[in-house]
């Protein structure tokens, strides 16, 4: 947890240099938009924590802290979200689009549109009859969207291990909750398909890893899929640069006072760990950002010219470049008689 | 970039600022017009294209919706069948795959599909546009794909005299219109905009017709046609090799369909040599269908012909690459060198 908001911190720090005075999105060390994800750590740890490399993860346009707890490599990350040539994907995908398949992590900018391909994850799982699971986080925006809605229903009347995770941080962007979806609570999204539902509305990492436990276990001992909501917070703008003149005040600091990492740092205390072992905690996820971040920035940039690498796997036309030949051409071709 | 006519009016506004206005105009003058998408109510917009307008027309006319295009698109030609004018934004035109059936089996093909009995006008306005490294979902400008398809109106504004008129016609039109504006040209503070498209705007509505390019520069030795963004691009082009001693025309298509092929015709007819430019996918779009229409017509017109639009390859994250992707207007100035040899 303390991995994903340090990172989070530091990339917000690099992602405005070279943008200012003012910000041009289109300058600085790291390219395009960034959306970040410091508040909603608790999430993907409690429930990535009970995966195996072997899972399957999906995460939406804010990915990062998914893309930590799923143990995908940092380094390579963050040399891909610098644009770097030797980053997870050579530079062509970005911070919305990283692809891992060494831990199995992927992730879309399409909002919702991370479902279907966990519930192919899931499928391929039943019928190899392995007991790999696929995890599907998406926001509480993206509840109103078919994508989901479909996957669920494919999901439950095949019985596949999938747990849809949704984080909700009470924010479509500009549009709280409560304008654009009913019901309150995405976990009762569950009921209309037939399927466990449940709702963690403390932002507790504890309570999310005992709700997330329940929900893995159940997909992978063939139960089912389940979807889980946890309340977030999110601590900064949807993407930086984000004004956030529609949010009031009391929002902001009702997310920063809840912070499920200092939450979570008190139970620590009270279970006798001291100060001094957090900051242990901290000083080693500090110096692991640090390293990725520095590491990253000493990459290369890619070629010009390697856009055009990549579209296929076998470029140009596919697997073969002869076409067959039959003795018997005639009736190969359907010819008459 | 702007005529006499308009230098004329003094009172200059961003592309955004136009838009707004022409909008804002129509849901004064006829309370059956609204607006809704993602984020258009308190944010605005995006891209500015809503700015101000919620404080004026409250949430009832200007809505923010669901994360569910099929359905709030859908909702918009079905309420337009009812007779209503509706303006439905598409945040990103990339995200047209999750809602594409409404846009293209509903919205487009009703009215013919009805013999004209029922009619769908409607506007979808949609941000396109890449050159700020959004990568492969998130800047395209997918002009081909929207006109290829039958039933709607396309239309892509360079410059904020024309945003403004073509939005009123867009809104008066009584069949659906595709209205999509190029982010960079917007004028948002934090993408920051080349500075052709600020133009002088006269304050009261006028309507631009569709189907009529407009000739942004002229030229006697090569034709160059393109929209959007790369109008500007074009016309940077064209200074470069004014210096050269090249006299570059530059036409702006500003509607896709209907295509105002006549006006490019005539300029090829005097240049004989032709250069298209966009940003979109080369094969099988614009660029493609501009120069086999004029071979069609004219095809002894035709001494020479370059195309300069994004190879197939989806848009590229870091910087380097998508800068090779999306043309620049060095590589327009190359291309019109290469028919002019």
């Amino acid at each position: 947890m303390v991995t994903a908001r340090l990172y989070e911190e530091r990339l917000q720090k690099e992602y405005m240099e070279g943008k200012r005075p003012g910000f041009d999105i289109s300058a600085g060390d790291i390219p395009g938009e960034l959306h970040l994800a410091a508040g909603q750590e608790a999430a993907a740890v409690g429930v990535c924590h009970h995966l195996r490399d072997d899972d399957t993860v999906t995460a939406p346009h804010r990915p990062h802290h998914v893309a930590i707890a799923k143990g995908v490599d940092l380094k390579r990350m963050t040399a891909e979200i610098f644009g770097r040539e030797t980053g997870l994907c050579h530079g062509k995908g970005g911070h919305m689009h990283l692809f891992d398949p060494d831990v199995n992590f992927a992730c879309s900018g399409i909002i919702a549109e991370g479902c279907p391909p966990a519930v192919g994850a899931g499928m391929a799982a039943k019928k190899r009859n392995s007991d790999g699971v696929a995890v599907a986080y998406l926001g509480e925006g993206a509840i109103d969207q078919g994508g989901f809605l479909e996957s669920l229903n494919m999901a439950s009347v095949h019985d596949l291990p999938v747990v849809f995770v949704i984080e909700d941080n009470d924010w479509a962007i500009s549009m709280p909750k409560e304008r654009v979806t009913r019901p309150d609570d995405g976990s009762k999204r569950a009921d209309g398909f037939d399927m466990h539902g449940v709702r963690v509305d403390s932002d507790d990492a504890r309570a999310i890893y005992e709700a997330g436990g329940e929900a893995v276990a159940r997909a992978r001992d063939g139960n089912g899929p389940t979807v889980l909501e946890v309340q977030v917070h999110r601590r900064m703008g949807h993407f930086m640069g984000d004004p956030q003149t529609y949010r009031p005040e009391e929002d902001q600091q009702r997310a920063e006072d809840r912070d499920s990492i200092e939450r979570l740092a008190a139970d620590m205390r009270g279970f006798g760990i001291d100060d001094q072992e957090l900051e242990e905690i901290r000083d080693r996820a500090a110096n692991r950002v640090d390293e990725a971040v520095t590491w990253a920035k000493q990459q290369p940039l890619p070629e010009p010219e390697a856009a055009h690498d990549h579209v296929f796997t076998n470029p140009p036309s596919g697997v073969t470049s002869e076409e067959p030949e039959f003795s018997d051409a005639g009736a190969a071709a359907g010819g008459d008689d | 970039m702007s005529t006499p006519e308009q230098e004329a009016v003094g009172r200059t506004a961003t592309m955004s600022d136009a838009m707004v206005e022409a909008v804002a105009h129509e849901m004064r003058a006829d309370e059956e017009v609204f607006y809704m998408g993602e984020d258009v109510a308190d944010y605005g917009g995006i891209f500015d294209s809503t700015t101000g307008l919620l404080d004026e027309f409250g949430r009832d006319r200007v809505m923010d919706v669901p994360i569910s295009e099929t359905a709030y698109l859908g909702a918009a030609v079905g309420a337009a069948q009812a007779g209503m004018r509706p303006i439905a934004e598409l945040m990103f035109v990339d995200f047209f795959g999750v809602a594409m059936d409404q846009i293209y089996n509903q919205m487009a093909k009703n009215t013919y599909m009805s013999g004209t009995s029922v009619s769908v006008p409607m506007v979808l306005t949609t941000a396109v546009g890449g050159t700020y490294n959004d990568a492969a979902q998130h800047s395209q400008t997918l002009y081909g794909t929207f006109a290829h398809l039958p039933g709607m109106k396309v239309v892509v504004p360079s410059t904020a005299y024309d945003a403004k008129g073509l939005m009123h016609n867009a809104i008066r039109d009584d069949d659906p219109v595709v209205y999509m504006f190029h982010k960079r040209l917007m004028g948002i503070g934090w993408m920051p905009a080349p500075d052709g498209p600020k133009t002088p705007v006269p304050e009261e509505d006028y309507t631009i017709p569709f189907g009529r390019a407009d000739v942004k520069r002229e030229g006697d030795d090569v034709t160059v046609v393109t929209l959007g963004l790369h109008v500007h691009r074009a016309l940077e082009a064209a200074e470069t090799l004014a210096d050269d001693g090249i006299d570059a025309e530059v036409i702006d298509l500003r509607t896709l369909k209907p295509l105002d092929r006549e006006t490019v015709l005539e300029s090829v007819r005097k240049t004989g040599r032709l250069v298209v430019v966009d940003e979109d996918y080369r094969s099988y779009g614009v660029t493609g269908e501009i120069v086999s229409s004029v071979a069609e017509s004219d095809l002894d017109a035709l001494e020479a012909v370059e195309r300069v639009a994004v190879p197939d390859v989806p848009i590229p994250y870091s910087r380097p690459m998508e800068d090779a992707v999306i043309p620049g207007a060095e590589d327009v100035a190359e291309a019109v060198r290469s028919v002019g040899e």
